[in-house]
């Protein structure tokens, strides 16, 4: 699929703004300036960055635990995002959500989740409104090969299918439920249970191809589009840093040569490369937006730094829209 | 005003609501085939016509048995512009979607700073008191009242259930409706224009001075039939039907004891963190010093629902029950 430069290099900002982001945010965690823990999509970005370029602004999507790439990927502002991390009133869930909870419902996404595959239903939900509404949009529901032993995947699955909702289920397979690898607890290949539903389903191998996976979730949205229901897609990929910043468990249940076969494989090293003997950018332009994506997340940063904290009385806001009465 | 039964009047207000906004739908189970009464009894559908034919299959949408996607799709299409009217037909099938319910119905709206809306309706019958067994018997409100975000109706009359459907549907917060089986042949005349009964606002049903009944469901018509039964021996009581539990309706219920000094609570839930329990303890902590006797809950005991009929309505609140609760609080 030739696309335009531009597209090209929006692909590769917003990966490195994952990047960048997650880097700093792990960092933040480690200084005890982000309360809690957060989940990198480091490594994993051109795997994000490829479904969610694939989708339009207007286009729905949801998440799960590793849960920044998807937002900022989709094109949300980082500030809010970095306020959100840190509890803070500017955040983009006024800091009721935190990192496992982001949502910028004003780019199309409709929440990240902490409980493994618990949003799928609800981009399915996105993708019924968007077909009896006529709206043409097309919903896409992010999970990782832990979420692919959920029941609730298959409902998902199989009412997507018999309605033929506008929905790409995307299967980040990292190749590990926190600690457990995925083949010791999944029976068959994830992509070919799409069969079962009557629904195309593929693997891509190599998930640190941006262009790979923009190529085949850019088919899988057309075919919805069309209004010829869903797709399941499998993403190969690897998460570099552990399952969640500050868990010290070691890297024992990843074998040392796996592991350093995919370092290897940085997806924004790969692509990096592509756009430089494609002619798409030179080595100044690549340093440019580096340049230019490192300055954003400082001023992510700065925005979140200068955000005060949020008023006690937040916390007994929006239970519903109107005021629930209850105090402390 | 027209006679109409309970579910009929639920088919009706949701007819109305069908009629009056494109964007609500109804989901779930069978709905097309009207098993549970999705479009009001079995009579008024034959003379008012079909939901299916009238609004056509996109929009009664008969699903698979996944309450699990149920319940998220609908509050996934709620979030982005549909009204869903869901049909779970019965109560005890909720806790297949468990998680939907708790993790992203009530907390969707919160979590996510308020950026979510969830206008969407999630009907189901409670089929106690008929020999359906310990799988279908179950009342289990006082589970969903702990779960902060949900708001929940427990409609006792076909007009309560009209308006209070009517007002569950045009609300933009979600809500668990809890009908019970045994009150769908109940009839009485029922504005058939539209209206809307807000949450949270307490019906007193029978004024009295000596003890104060508040009764849940089927509770509000024990506690009339008791009412009514100790009239001949000069007792006076007075029946409050919260008729939502979230919202609850206190100040209705303290206004009544600060009065009678006197509170029985009839409530078919299970007896602990009942709906009755949760009252109970709110009187106690605000208005101990109005009581001139404990209060006492009428509940079903902490205990599964047996099939045979021969053993399974002494387990709940009946109006022999309420009688003794009433004249032990007299004592």
């Amino acid at each position: 699929m030739m696309l335009a430069n531009d597209t090209y290099l929006e692909m590769y900002r917003r990966m490195l703004r994952i990047r960048v982001f997650d880097e700093r945010a792990a960092k933040m965690v480690k200084h005890g300036e982000i309360p809690g823990t957060v989940h990198t999509s480091i490594g994993q970005e051109a795997q994000v960055v490829g479904a969610c370029m694939a989708l339009g602004p207007e286009d729905y999507m949801t998440g799960n635990h590793r849960s920044h790439g998807h937002p900022i990927g989709k094109g949300a502002a980082l500030g809010p995002l970095m306020a959100e991390l840190m509890g803070k009133a500017w955040g983009i869930c006024e800091g009721k959500g935190g990192s496992m909870h982001l949502a910028d419902f004003k780019v199309g996404s409709l929440g990240e989740s902490g409980i493994v595959g618990s949003s799928i239903p609800i981009a399915t939900g996105a993708a019924l409104s968007a077909k009896i509404l006529k709206t043409g949009r097309v919903s896409l529901a992010f999970f990782g090969d832990g979420a692919a032993n959920q029941g609730c995947l298959y409902e998902a699955m199989n009412m997507a299918s018999i309605w033929k909702l506008p929905i790409v289920f995307l299967c980040e397979n990292n190749q590990y439920a926190l600690s457990t690898p995925s083949y010791t607890v999944t029976a068959g290949r994830i992509a070919e249970r799409a069969t079962g539903f009557d629904m195309p389903g593929l693997r891509i191998e190599d998930g640190q191809d941006v262009l790979q996976v923009y190529d085949a979730v850019s088919t899988a949205v057309k075919h919805a589009r069309n209004g010829n229901g869903p797709t399941l897609i499998e993403v190969m990929t690897y998460r570099f840093n552990e399952h969640s910043e500050g868990l010290r468990i070691g890297n024992d249940y990843r074998n040392k040569d796996e592991r350093e076969s995919w370092l290897k494989r940085d997806p924004i090293e790969i692509f990096t490369r592509y756009l430089m003997t494609s002619g798409i950018a030179k080595e100044s332009d690549i340093l440019d937006m580096k340049k230019q994506i490192n300055e954003e997340v400082e001023e992510a940063r700065k925005f979140a730094d200068e955000s005060p904290m949020p008023d006690p009385s937040i916390a007994f806001k929006d239970l519903y829209t109107e005021p629930s009465g209850v105090s402390l | 005003m027209t006679m109409m039964s309970y579910l009929g009047a639920i088919g009706a207000a949701q007819r109305e609501a069908l009629e009056n906004d494109p964007r609500v739908i109804i989901i779930g189970e069978d709905v097309q085939a009207n098993v549970y009464g999705t479009m009001g009894g079995g009579k008024s559908r034959a003379e008012k016509g079909d939901f299916l034919q009238i609004f056509g299959p996109e929009r009664i949408r008969n699903t698979p048995i996944s309450e699990e996607i149920i319940v998220g799709a609908a509050a996934g299409a709620a979030m982005t512009g549909l009204r869903p009217i869901v049909d779970l037909s019965y109560s005890s099938f909720l806790y297949m979607a468990m998680d939907q319910f708790v993790n992203q119905v009530a907390k969707n709206r919160y979590m996510f700073g308020g950026q979510a809306s969830l206008p969407v309706v999630f009907r189901s019958a409670m089929f106690f008191g008929l020999s359906t067994g310990a799988h279908h018997s179950d009342r289990p409100y006082p589970m969903f009242m702990n779960t902060p975000g949900l708001k929940i109706m427990v409609p006792s009359t076909p007009s309560d259930a009209k308006g209070l459907l009517r007002q569950a549907i045009d609300m933009d917060d979600p809500v668990l409706s809890f009908e019970t089986c045994m009150l769908w042949g109940l009839k009485e005349e029922v504005n058939e224009s539209e209206y809307r009964i807000p949450f949270g606002k307490a019906r007193i049903i029978r004024e009295g001075k000596d003890v104060t009944v508040v009764g849940i469901s089927t509770g509000v018509h024990i506690a009339l039939q008791a009412a009514q039964q100790l009239e001949v021996e000069n007792i006076s009581i007075e029946v409050i039907d919260p008729r939502t539990l979230v919202p609850l309706d206190y100040e209705a219920i303290l206004n009544s004891v600060a009065r009678t000094g006197r509170l029985v609570i009839i409530d078919p839930a299970n007896r602990t963190c009942s709906a009755a329990a949760e009252i109970s303890a709110m009187i106690c902590e605000i208005a101990f010093d109005c009581l001139k006797a404990p209060i006492i809950r009428v509940t079903t005991p902490d205990m599964q629902i047996p099939f045979s009929p021969a053993i399974e309505k002494q387990l709940y609140p009946d109006v022999d029950k309420a009688i003794a609760a009433i004249k032990k609080v007299l004592k």
